[in-house]
């Protein structure tokens, strides 16, 4: 027990954060309320730092755990990706009301703010994703990842105050409750199928089932549900459909969210279950499940990149690419523990850099006082904005896995991993996709950087808080600097110790 | 160490011009690229390969060990001579646009150095993935050159350059990849991307079916960037519409990364193959000749006749390599060198040209020797060598090629897998280019001056070549002579190199008539039993 809670460490230290954070944001003192980003911050860097303690390697080998190597890259990397994403928040949550006070056009009304709650769900979302990383039963893992996803319908909700937003937020939570029946159901088959809950456990009993050559449909069909569910969290093919309305319709920092952590839960929510069934003994996936996870994979890819080519909003195309990213993903889940799996956490490191870097730069500009819509917005955007244009040029790059820039290493390392394991074909249709998400990708370096201002995107300002593009400005750096310490970023991500 | 400092230095110079003023960004960027271009002379005096087939200058810096990620920079005989050309033509290029870039040019300027030193970086890699890194990076700048400094219709010309050449470097990307797990795995799993191990493994350890797959793949990637038919669509359009100095470029220097990249890395790597699908290449080069040379016929924009003839000259290129004998190979780096230099030069011509009169349709253009009779008299010079005038340089390279892929024959001097008729067909396009090239100096340096020609007195610019301009072309004039009575400067030096290169397809041939012979043997005696 003992045990348990001391691997809560930096949980516990972010549920301390949500209580601390949501009381600051109620004060009335306005300076006091300005401190809740930095708080969520400060949090955040702690359970950061505390990782690398609590998830030593002394710790982790007795821990009991399916991947004991998971947690400590898997916080690492969370809370250095939700460092900017709180960053390109910062200036954004509450904006208008929070104006309105500081101008004394408004007084402080506790049930009006949000900008406490923003935090605290904030906090909690990113909670779930660390306990994903340390789930070592069924129950767990499902409430681990509802803590991950419950949050952030709220956020979607209340992220701006546009109907469109209440639309995102009632489509994101209905279809996401709808797969969290679904992988529950899974959940339950897989419960049937070995009459256990604890994934070691299960492990040995499917491994001992594979042994026998009985591993039942009941089993199969339970992971496949569970997969198909969770795939929800990924944006994954067939459960992608709400992708592009809902980060369209929620305010660009609340997307940016929506980006990485639910997507990061996810694929670590995959790893775990699919280590339950696979790779024991040296033989692969079942038959069934690496069918199902390669045609979702090349699906994945295929149709989120093609949908990207086709979007004029720029939130709905970073919605769609980031579907096409889940695709790549999956290459290095089927290619299996070992290389594909760090890869995999690799990738999730660069992938959110570079897309929490480019909602910095949306973050970061205005027109009118709404966020920017079309992609035409951000025509000749270095005549006014130079760096933010720099900055959107380079993240989208990234995006695109052009080297020498960051993506680029993390596609190799996940192309590299499909290689080993002989998926050939599978990283050849990445290859391809890869090529399509070019045309689009192009356009976020084109259009900032070399097309001629329009009516439209003359009237693009910044916004007053200068933390966004300080993000962006920081984030497209690293995106540059961060491949000279790849063996670093690699050795930081390995679980598979 | 040179390595690296051929490599680092224009980087450097790039980062200094983009936060220095714009108005010493000239200047600066001028220094820069005769400074590289001082320390590459350095070089190649104290290079000790030349004649021989040994690396110099190599250095390696241990990346990441898990992937095997080792960078390995150094230079044979032919990666040398290719990057002298590269630190030549840049200071060119970069004096050459003195006028014609008004706009951005701290931007410009720190592009085009950025461009030389991912070119430097190509042929100084001696490992797959810094190979693979500098060939993608050229695109950037090129990408960037050709979109903001364009003419009408660079958008359209920049994406569909830069999407053409990602995605055959992807497939490529892939393919090497396979490559190199397949060496992992025969060396118990630690991984290594270099060049010279994977050739080796690749050449001894794959089957004829492996090999040709990956032969594919290569020439998907490297086939885009020469380009071959039917793959050269991009290459009128990014030519025609980049700026004066990135058609220079991008015809002295990024084009010879795809033939470069056919010899370091499918000629070693896929020999079975080779052999068996090399006349299939040499058709599809022999194609690329025939018909970008008709196509070069019915142009009326001078510009794109030019890239136009870059598809066609090329083409003589590939088919030299893949006569697969020690002629056709030296006379096509030479060919490499020698379209660079003249390529480059009538590409400097045309933009200097276009900056007086802002045209460059031939309709509309006439009797430029009377009014510029130093320009006309360099473009008929630069047109008498590309079109391979013997005494001047494409004379001997072209020449060598065609002998080649003649004697490339089953019982040739030189044993291979063409023949007479390839070289004969493929001489066509020697014709071809004479009429083309000589149709259009007919037209627009002699013939009637046009009324509707008029020099454009706001372009700052005399009527006839400044002495900036002279000075662009001095050099590659000089270049065209040397190589032209002295082609055994390229040649001789590079002659180990490219044996070690073919030792392996003497093997092969060897074994070919061996067995021919053996099976007349057997057949024979059969009978006469």
């Amino acid at each position: 027990m003992i045990d348990k809670l001391w691997f809560l460490v930096p949980e516990l230290i972010l549920f301390g954060g949500v209580v601390v954070v949501a009381i600051l944001g109620l004060v009335q003192s306005n300076r006091l309320r300005g401190w809740v980003p930095w708080t969520t911050a400060l949090f955040i860097l702690a359970a950061g730092a505390a990782s690398p303690f609590i998830y030593c390697d002394e710790a982790m080998g007795s821990s009991g755990l399916l991947l004991p190597g998971l947690a400590g890259p898997a916080c690492l990397i969370a809370c250095i990706v939700a460092i900017g994403l709180l960053l390109l928040s910062i200036g954004r949550v509450d904006r208008g009301y929070e104006t309105a006070i500081a101008q004394g056009r408004a007084t402080f009304d506790p049930i009006r703010a949000t900008g406490g709650e923003y935090h605290v769900f904030f906090l909690l979302s990113l909670a779930g994703l660390l306990l994903v990383s340390i789930a070592d039963d069924l129950i767990w893992l499902f409430l681990a990842l509802e803590l991950a996803s419950l949050p952030t319908y709220v956020m979607v909700a209340m992220s701006r105050g546009s109907i469109r937003a209440q639309e995102a937020a009632m489509k994101y939570f209905f279809l996401g409750a709808m797969s969290a029946a679904l992988f529950l159901y899974g959940f339950a088959l897989l419960y049937g199928a070995t009459g256990t809950l604890v994934l070691t456990e299960m492990q040995a009993a499917f491994a001992d089932q594979i042994a026998r050559g009985e591993l039942g449909m009941l089993g199969i069909v339970g992971m496949l549900l569970a997969l198909l569910g969770i795939g929800f969290k990924l944006a994954a093919v067939p459960m992608h459909l709400y992708a592009a309305d809902v980060y369209e319709g929620a305010a660009v920092h609340v997307t940016a969210f929506l980006g990485f952590i639910p997507k990061a839960a996810g694929v670590m929510a995959f790893m775990i279950l699919l280590s339950t069934m696979g790779w024991a003994e040296g033989v692969g996936l079942p038959a069934p499940i690496l069918i199902m996870l390669w045609v979702v994979s090349v699906l994945t890819m295929t149709l989120g990149n093609i949908a990207a080519l086709l979007q004029k909003s720029v939130k709905r195309m970073l919605a769609c690419s980031s579907i096409a990213h889940s695709g790549y993903l999956l290459i290095g889940i089927i290619a299996g523990p070992g290389a594909g799996f760090n890869a995999v956490m690799l990738y999730l490191l660069i992938y959110g850099i570079g897309n929490t870097a480019s909602f910095a730069v949306l973050s970061s500009l205005q027109r009118g006082g709404v966020e920017l819509e079309s992609v035409e917005d951000l025509a000749g955007l270095r005549h006014k904005h130079p760096w933010s244009a720099t900055a959107m040029a380079i993240s989208a790059g990234s995006l695109l896995g052009f080297p020498p820039l960051l993506g680029f290493w993390g596609k190799l390392a996940l192309f590299i991993a499909g290689i080993a394991s002989g998926r050939l074909v599978l990283v050849l249709v990445a290859a391809i996709n890869s090529a399509i998400s070019a045309w689009y990708y192009l356009r976020l370096v084109g259009l900032p950087l070399m097309a001629d201002r329009n009516e439209r995107s003359d009237a693009v300002e910044r916004i007053d808080s200068p933390w966004p593009r300080l993000t962006a400005l920081v984030l497209a750096a690293m995106l540059i600097m961060l491949p000279i310490i790849l063996g670093l970023l690699y050795a930081v991500t390995d679980i598979s110790s | 160490m040179i390595s690296w400092l051929l490599i680092l230095l224009p980087l450097l110079g790039s980062i200094v011009i983009i936060v220095s003023p714009g108005r010493l960004a000239r200047q600066l960027a001028l220094v820069t690229s005769l400074v590289v271009f001082g320390v590459s002379v350095a070089a190649a005096v104290v290079f000790d390969g030349w004649g021989r087939g040994t690396w110099d200058f190599s250095s390696s810096i241990e990346w990441v060990k898990e992937w095997g990620l080792v960078l390995q920079v150094g230079a044979d005989s032919v990666s040398l001579i290719l990057v002298l050309l590269t630190t030549f033509l840049m200071p060119l290029a970069i004096l050459g646009s003195f006028n014609a870039i008004q706009t951005r040019r701290r931007e410009y300027y720190g592009w085009l150095l950025g461009l030389q030193a991912a070119m430097t970086g190509v042929f100084l890699a001696r490992d797959l993935v810094l190979f693979y890194v500098c060939f993608e990076f050229t695109l950037v700048p090129m990408f960037f050159i050709i979109a903001i400094w364009g003419s009408k219709n660079r958008a359209r010309a920049s994406v569909k350059f830069l999407i053409y050449t990602f995605t055959g470097s992807l497939i490529t990307l892939a393919a090497f990849l396979t490559l190199a797990w397949s060496h992992a795995q025969a060396n118990g799993g630690q991984w290594s991307f270099e060049i010279a191990a994977l050739s080796h493994h690749a050449a001894s350890a794959l089957s004829l079916n492996e090999q040709a797959w990956l032969l594919l793949a290569l020439m998907i990637g490297f086939g885009v960037k020469v380009p071959l038919f039917p793959v050269h669509t991009w290459l009128p359009l990014a030519h025609t519409e980049a700026p004066t100095a990135g058609s220079v470029i991008l015809a002295g220097v990024l084009l010879k990364l795809g033939t470069y990249g056919l010899y370091r890395f499918v000629l070693p790597m896929c020999p079975e193959a080779v052999v068996e699908w090399a006349p299939f290449v040499a058709v599809l080069s022999i194609i690329g000749i025939l018909y970008a040379a008709l196509i070069c016929w019915v142009q009326t924009d001078v510009k794109k006749l030019i890239a136009y003839s870059s598809v066609s000259h090329l083409g003589f290129c590939v088919l030299g390599l893949f006569a697969l004998n020690p002629m056709g190979v030296e006379g096509s780096i030479l060919y490499m060198i020698n379209h660079g230099l003249s390529t480059g030069a009538l590409f400097f011509l045309i933009g200097m040209m276009y900056e007086r009169y802002h045209t460059r349709e031939m309709g509309e253009l006439g009797g430029l020797a009377r009014t510029m009779p130093i320009w006309a008299t360099f473009m008929v010079f630069f047109v008498l060598a590309s079109v391979g005038l013997p005494g001047l340089n494409g004379f001997v390279s072209e020449f060598l090629c065609l002998i080649a892929a003649f004697t490339a024959g089953e019982t040739g001097a030189y044993p291979g897998v063409l023949g007479p008729w390839y070289a004969a067909i493929a001489a066509l396009g020697m014709v071809l280019a004479a009429m083309y090239l000589l149709i259009m100096v007919g037209k627009v340096v002699f013939g009637p001056t046009r009324a509707s020609m008029k020099h454009d007195e706001h372009s700052g610019l005399p009527v006839d070549l400044t002495v900036r301009e002279i000075t662009v072309l001095v050099p590659l004039a000089i270049g065209c002579v040397v190589l032209g009575i002295q082609p055994d400067l390229v040649i001789d030096n590079t002659a180990t190199a490219v044996a070690d290169t073919l030792a392996v397809y003497q093997d092969l041939f060897e074994d070919r008539v061996a067995g021919t012979a053996a099976f007349v043997e057997s057949a024979f005696q059969g009978g006469a039993r």
